[in-house]
């Protein structure tokens, strides 16, 4: 409420201004939002994102990358002399920073980059250089015409040798006058799907020169005589990856909660077409088929909720554990959020759209604000890590488990049931024959189901990449042609963990009647998911034809137990209206009045009869 | 001059991409040439596609940087230039040009509501009405648009809350919308251009309802374009895409117009108040009905081949990591999830092209037969248009939004393209019908064949296959057998046979339980809509492998087909595996043999993937795609496109006012 009524920080609404607009728009906020961060005393990180995500209302803002990236950066990774140099003058906003990794050529494979840091030891500087087209640096948010710094990720070039990524802290704009600097070229990159307000960014140097002092040094370092001298762990940096992606697994869940609430809200407000002859236009939400749509996606949004509470709380857990030098889990939670990530990603990412569909013609209008909440989303299925080569990571590990089981070593943590695998492999009996009996009421019983499934297609991915192995001798070339498999591996054990986190949530809830309704959900979480991919739990034996069916009937079922409680389930994520945006999920109801309101502001609405007619139409008329 | 531009100049052609081209199984001219129709249409398409893009008013150039106002005022200068370019050429609505020439302007253009309006004048007015209202039309005097859709209704339309009261004393009917939600929404060139409409509306004569019909209506004035009497109109502020549209929404307190503006070809009011009805009144909808049709072409099937040219082409030239060690980077189209995204895309683009070309038979011959005042076939032409309708455009939507993932953060940018094809197809899922209520549709025509079909009585021809109910296995035994036909279409066949039949024997044992009818029907809709989508993959399957054992088995085109036509079949039986798989025809053995297959086909047409795109034949203007245009200089063109940006251009005014102060630490000053 602080910033709700808060009235400078009101506006127009987004939907009605320009690109440059917005973006003014967003610096004007973001700058009052610094201020008044200072004038209330609020330094405490978590109360710093609530208070910039009701300034922004969920959205991107120019000055995101300097708070997310530039100063944790600095804290992380410079020295002390370089903290001194760099970030108190960023603290206070004189240094604007952005953090330049990707390029134009090169994206989640780090190594390909191609811009160049030359130790010269005559002047000891560092010549930085972007040789080809491929190398310009494209897409740093806040870089094309916010910021005056940025940490840039360049191939470390010393005495003739390349020592690999290193990150430089280069000035790209004269304090001042904001203009490039001399081998500078730096600007925008036009517009994209979404992101309107963010000045994402190209920068381009010609033989720009840095002082050796602008090497984040806190690791690995290069002495005055250009000696390098190398870091002490490189896993270290996995520990960055695994919160950013845990917090997009959070995302999943929001903006996927976010879009549940505004058609599940509209759906009970819109009526259409008739159940019963000569009966009133029933609720859309009554239609079997738009419970269909809906509900699985609610549940989806409470089970990624659950998973992303789990994935933050382990990290910081394990967290701990690094601090004081045990790794040991990091590989598993590593491989664990970049298949969570890509999972719930891609997940949410259809299921807005599914969302915006079941509003028919309105939810295309942007005052459904659902298009806001995909394009806002939908990179995040690129980003911080491509989808498909996130499961292919997840995939790796799989893999590593099912060998180390093979060779007769046992694992631990969510894949120890492939521990399980080398006990019946003692039997003779083929794998499909085996007989899992499976209650489809009880979601303890349907964990064990979605375990089967998981154990069957990592084992069935690993033995095609091992068949690949035998027939030819690259391995890069057999992983390749297993990739489908592998990917599908990597869904499946993550399908399996969430509808274990989810199940195993449901003890927890102490209220029993919250608990009677997240059994609900959980079950229709389970069980739709098994009705998506009947084919797999067919094909290995794990149920029979007859049990499809009464999954597929009991969805059916479960759809309508849930039905009286579908405006409170979304109702209980609590978003205000102006964080949803949205017209047709206004709390009260009121969709029809305020729509036209709403039309009315339309930029073309300005005057009565649009200048084109003069221009245009009335010519053309009077000719023809 | 850029340094990069050197040697790397727009014009020679990317090496990564040119090598692609160099090792085509088949003729890609000849396949451009199948794909049209014949070498003349191919001819006539093109000189079409070059008149219009050498013209600078229809460039698309800034297209990507323009406001909604901006966009909008292109649209209407466009429409209006085009009337004087189709003079000069000597094109003709009825000529064969005309159908490339909104395919070359990519659709922005505006008053393409303007065509709906006279066409439903064509098929629902009188020989009089249309005398009268098309010569004004044609001339544009007038500027038409189509007003069904309300604020509060849209896909089913006897729900629509306008009304239309005759007044048998002055020969009127008076309109109005009674309500919030009775106000029309959505119709496009309402907003703001149009000053006539076609009214969808309740009809009442001295008290009674008969149901909805259309009247045309005047709202704007054709001397100054400022509201008629009793009009409250606007523009219905902004969408996902279509910026260039001014949607609109009309408000109506007792707008009065005379007995002749009701569109009477087969309704009529006579001045006593006398309704008589001749026809059918199904035929009000048939407007609808041969639209769905007439925009699968350019508003679903050619948006999905335009996202396949561009992912395809740019998945060629991007390289990412290393396949072999020691190797330079690989191309991404070489990795195998890269090829398991986009080339079912192209198979499909492919397949549904077939069935278009089908559906516009059918529609050819029907609409003759309606003509001649037939309307037997009325319900099968209703069925296939939205059961198709809503299959493709599901279907292709879904496939755009693979490709703009498929191409990584760079899809993300609207200089790509894909951003705005993604945008304004997905439009497609709910106009002219919302998808799911099409194929419901689609399902109580099935339901209605399959019981006459059960019964021995003779059903249409695109369900005959209904009544030949087999039990049995699939009896294929190693993977290659999948890749015979008969194989698979008969497993379509099988299936989408097995899902209709399970849906009408649930469906009667709930009637039979004591279930009302309705809540009945409720109950199953969740099945009928997938019996429905079984049915149209099956026929698209069934039709892309007819379409190909007719092609000619010159220059390789028969043979790429074929493999194309397996892909197709092959992902969607591994897509839908359980659906297969329930009741055994399909064994679990069997899906690893299909799953090989299909896997195997991949690797295949991996290597005429670009020649597969090649052949659609998009110019690079049309594409208007930073990532995939012909030559794959790609990298270059999206640094030099995003120079123009008027982020780029003018000094923002940000920094004066907000940045500078932040930099020196003046906050309080704000």
């Amino acid at each position: 409420a602080l910033v709700i009524n808060d009235p400078d920080f009101q506006h127009e609404d987004l939907n009605f201004l320009s690109r440059s607009q917005r973006y003014e728009q967003a610096i004007r906020k973001s700058s009052l939002m610094v201020m008044k961060l200072r004038e209330y005393g609020i330094a405490d990180p978590e109360e710093i994102y609530w208070f910039k995500s009701f300034v922004h209302r969920g959205r991107p803002e120019p000055l995101d990358l300097h708070l997310g990236m530039f100063l944790p950066t600095l804290l992380t990774q410079a020295t002390p002399e370089q903290q001194d140099r760099f970030f108190m003058p960023a603290w206070n906003l004189e240094i604007i920073g952005t953090y330049a990794q990707t390029e134009m050529g090169h994206g989640t494979h780090l190594r390909g980059l191609e811009t160049t840091a030359t130790y010269d030891p005559a002047t000891q500087e560092f010549i930085l250089n972007s040789p080809t087209v491929t190398s310009i640096k494209w897409w740093p948010g806040g870089l094309g015409k916010t910021s005056n710094h940025a940490i840039v990720l360049a191939q470390l070039y010393t005495q003739g040798q390349c020592k690999g990524l290193h990150a430089f802290i280069v000035p790209i704009r004269q304090l001042g006058t904001h203009e490039p600097l001399p081998g500078i070229t730096v600007g925008d990159i036009g517009p994209k799907f979404g992101y309107d307000e963010m000045d994402n960014g190209y920068l381009k140097m010609d033989n720009f020169r840095i002082p050796r002092e602008n090497m984040l040094m806190k690791y690995a370092q290069v002495e005055p005589d250009g000696t390098y001298v190398k870091p002490l762990s490189d896993k270290l940096t996995y520990g960055t990856m695994v919160f950013i992606r845990s917090l997009i697994v959070g995302d999943s869940a929001r903006s996927l909660s976010r879009a549940c609430t505004i058609a599940i809200r509209y759906s009970a407000v819109r009526h259409q077409s008739e159940l019963k002859p000569g009966e009133p236009e029933p609720q859309i939400l009554d239609y079997q088929t738009q419970q269909y749509k809906l509900f699985p996606l609610l549940a989806t949004a409470y089970a990624f909720h659950f998973v992303g509470a789990y994935i933050k709380d382990t990290y910081r857990r394990i967290s701990g554990d690094i601090n004081e030098g045990d790794l040991s889990e990091l590989p598993e939670l590593h491989a664990l959020t970049a298949g969570l990530k890509a999972f719930t990603s891609w997940t949410a990412n259809a299921g807005i759209e599914e969302c915006r569909m079941a509003c028919g013609g309105h939810g295309y209008s942007r005052c459904s604000g659902i298009p806001d909440i995909y394009v806002t989303f939908t990179p995040s299925c690129t980003y911080e890590g491509e989808n498909t080569v996130m499961m292919l990571q997840t995939a790796r590990f799989l893999v590593k488990s099912y060998n180390q089981v093979a060779a007769g070593q046992r694992v631990s943590g969510m894949v120890s049931y492939l521990n399980d695998l080398s006990r019946q492999r003692i039997q003779p009996q083929h794998v499909a024959a085996r007989t899992v009996s499976v209650r489809i009421n009880d979601p303890v019983s349907l964990v064990e189901a979605y375990k089967a499934r998981a154990a069957r297609l990592v084992e069935a991915a690993a033995k095609n990449l091992q068949a690949e192995l035998n027939h030819r001798k690259s391995k890069e070339d057999a992983w390749n042609r297993t990739s489908v498999d592998l990917v599908r591996a990597s869904e499946v054990h993550c399908h399996y963990v969430i509808v274990k986190l989810f199940t195993a949530k449901l003890s927890e809830i102490s209220n029993a009647a919250v608990r009677a309704v997240m059994t609900e959900l959980c079950l229709l979480y389970t069980l739709y998911g098994i009705s998506k991919n009947a084919g797999d739990f067919m094909q290995a034996g794990i149920l029979t034809d007859a049990q499809i069916t009464q999954v597929n009937q009991r969805v059916k079922e479960l759809l309508a137990i849930i039905r009286p409680n579908a405006v409170a389930l979304v109702d209980s994520f609590d978003f205000h209206d102006t964080h949803l945006g949205s017209v047709l999920g206004r709390y009260d109801g009121n969709v029809y009045e305020n729509m036209f309101e709403w039309a009315k502001k339309s930029p073309l609405n300005k005057t009565e009869v649009h200048e084109s007619f003069h221009k245009h139409l009335k010519p053309m008329q009077a000719k023809l | 001059q850029d340094k990069y531009a050197q040697g790397f100049g727009l014009g020679s052609v990317n090496p990564d991409l040119a090598s692609e081209r160099q090792t085509a199984s088949f003729s890609v001219e000849r396949l451009t040439t199948v794909l049209d129709g014949g070498a003349e249409h191919t001819r006539v398409r093109r000189a079409v596609v070059e008149a219009i893009e050498r013209d600078p008013v229809f460039s698309r150039e800034n297209q990507y940087f323009q406001t909604q106002n901006e966009r909008y005022e292109a649209a209407v200068r466009k429409a209006v230039h085009l009337q004087k370019k189709m003079h000069e050429m000597g094109w003709r609505e009825d000529g064969p040009e005309f159908i490339y020439i909104y395919r070359a302007l990519a659709g922005d253009v505006a008053f393409l509501l303007h065509r709906v309006f006279m066409r439903s004048i064509s098929v629902l007015g009188s020989d009089e009405q249309v005398a009268k209202w098309i010569p004004l039309a044609t001339k544009h005097q007038l500027i038409g648009s189509y007003a069904q859709t309300e604020l509060g209704h849209g896909t089913y339309l006897q729900g629509l809350e306008t009304t239309a009261v005759f007044d048998t004393t002055t020969q009127e009917f008076i309109l109005n919308t009674p309500k919030i939600s009775a106000m029309k929404w959505w119709p496009g060139d309402m907003g703001r251009s149009a000053t006539h409409t076609v009214v969808f509306a309740q009809l009442y004569v001295h008290g009674k309802c008969y149901g909805v019909h259309p009247f045309i209506v005047q709202i704007r004035s054709l001397r100054d374009h400022s509201l008629c009497p009793g009009i409250t109109a606007g523009d219905i502020g902004p969408k996902m895409n279509f910026e260039h549209i001014d949607n609109g929404y009309l408000m109506l307190q007792n707008v009065r117009i005379p007995r002749e503006n009701m569109l009477n070809k087969f309704c009529e009011v006579q001045p006593d108040g006398t309704y008589v009805r001749r026809g059918s009144q199904k035929i009000n909808y048939f407007t609808m009905t041969t639209l769905r049709v007439s925009l699968l072409s350019d508003e679903v099937i050619l948006p999905l081949m335009k996202a396949c040219t561009i992912a395809i082409r740019y998945s060629a030239v991007r390289r990412q990591s290393k396949l072999n060690p020691g190797e330079e980077e690989a191309k991404i189209l070489d990795y195998q999830t890269q090829q398991e995204k986009l080339l079912p895309q192209l198979a499909a683009a492919y397949a549904f092209h077939f069935i278009n070309n089908y559906l516009h038979k059918l529609f050819d011959r029907g609409y003759k037969e309606i003509q001649e005042r037939n309307f037997s076939s009325l319900p099968e032409l209703h069925a296939s248009s939205s059961g198709f309708k809503a299959m493709l455009s599901q279907y292709c939507t879904a496939g755009v939004e693979i490709c703009l993932r498929a191409c990584g953060g760079h899809g993300y940018s609207l200089l790509s393209g894909l951003p705005s094809l993604y945008t304004k197809i997905l439009a497609s899922c709910i106009y002219e019908g919302e998808n799911t209520i099409l194929l419901l549709q689609t399902a109580r025509f099935l339901i209605k064949c399959f019981a006459a079909a059960s019964a021995g009585q003779p059903v249409p021809q695109s369900v005959t296959y209904l009544a030949a109910v087999k039990p049995g296995k699939c009896p294929a035994k190693n993977k290659l057998d999948f890749l015979n036909p008969d194989i698979y279409v008969e497993a379509y066949q099988h299936t989408a046979i097995r899902l209709l039949s399970s849906t009408a024997a649930k469906l009667q044992d709930l009637i039979q339980s004591g279930v009302k009818k309705h809540e009945a029907w409720n109950q199953c809709t969740v099945q009928l809509v997938q019996a429905a989508k079984a049915h149209c993959h099956y026929i698209t399957v069934k039709n892309f492998v007819e379409t190909v054992e007719k092609l000619e088995n010159k220059a390789g085109i028969q043979k790429i087909m074929k493999h194309l036509c397996d892909l197709y079949a092959l992902h969607g039986i591994f897509s839908n595996a359980g659906l297969f798989l329930h009741d055994g025809y399909i064994s679990g053995a069997q899906m690893d043999m299909i799953t090989a297959s299909y896997l195997d086909l991949l690797g295949v047409i991996r290597k005429d993937a670009v020649p597969l795109v090649d052949a659609f034949d998009f110019t690079d203007k049309s594409l208007n795609s930073a990532l995939g245009s012909y030559d794959g200089n790609v990298y270059q063109r999206l640094y030099e496109w995003a120079q123009k940006s008027p982020t780029n251009q003018q000094i923002s005014p940000a920094y004066e006012k907000y940045l500078r102060p932040l930099l020196h630490n003046k906050l309080s000053k704000l």
